[in-house]
């Protein structure tokens, strides 16, 4: 079973993104705060694509399939704004972002940070990111 | 959706946020906290028992703000988050960086402090 949405590039469709992960993440057996750390991750990588590489059209589309893969979840999201590779993306210091008084630049550190795995591709201009959760019941045999 | 609310009481601005902080709405909260800090606050708190959730966008606001704290000697406090939301400040090592308490009256006590 998979759940697919196709998100308007406004940062007023955020909250329409929260509903839809909110259902879609509910059957996969993890905490709560477990859910809202993904729906935080994959706000943040949606909020960049729709902010940097679509600036803000709302004409333009961000597709989203929440889905088992590999006996993961994996929630994909696909566009075909300017790539943006999130795997390239070095995370700033966070001593230097509080210094310079800089009000973003720390989303894909979070991403990072709750993501187990993080794939990016871009191909005949269509970017595709795969963020990856291990079920919180995996264990390896 | 983010409201926000205002108190002043005695030496202490309470800023109340009641819904979700995320890259549309940021805008507002960063220019409650500059209203407050240009009219000469000393002692901020940040009421977060409605706070429901809040991204990169909102984290970054505070953060903006934590040298201007210090600079300035004003006294910052956040109060009442839930479990999933202080996770979140914790992921980014944020709960070192600002005092995050469960509720008012342990951060009114951190003004008697010297």
């Amino acid at each position: 079973m998979s759940h697919k949405l196709n998100l308007s590039c406004c940062t007023s469709a955020l909250v329409e993104l929260r509903s839809f992960l909110q259902l879609s993440l509910k059957t996969y057996g993890f905490s709560e705060v477990d859910r809202h750390q993904l729906i935080l991750a994959v706000e943040e990588v949606c909020a960049n694509l729709i902010i940097h590489s679509h600036a803000c059209n709302p004409k333009e589309l961000i597709h989203l399939e929440v889905k088992e893969l590999k006996k993961k979840l994996s929630i994909e999201i696909t566009d075909k704004g300017d790539a943006f590779n999130l795997l390239e993306y070095e995370v700033p210091d966070l001593k230097k972002v509080i210094e310079e008084k800089r009000k973003g630049g720390i989303g894909i550190f979070l991403v990072k940070k709750i993501m187990d795995e993080i794939e990016f591709e871009s191909k005949n201009g269509k970017n595709t990111c795969r963020l990856i959760k291990n079920f919180p019941s995996a264990v390896e045999p | 959706m983010l409201q926000l609310e205002r108190i002043k009481e005695g030496n202490k601005d309470i800023l109340r946020l009641i819904g979700e902080v995320d890259a549309s709405n940021s805008v507002l909260l960063d220019q409650s906290m500059q209203e407050i800090l240009q009219q000469g606050a000393t002692f901020l708190l940040i009421d977060g028992n409605q706070l429901g959730y809040i991204s990169s966008a909102g984290l970054g606001v505070f953060m903006s703000y934590l040298d201007d704290f210090s600079e300035q000697g004003i006294r910052f406090a956040i109060f009442g988050l839930n479990d999933q939301v202080t996770e979140v400040f914790k992921i980014l090592g944020l709960d070192r960086l600002i005092q995050i308490v469960p509720d008012k009256s342990t951060a009114i006590t951190l003004g008697n402090e010297p």
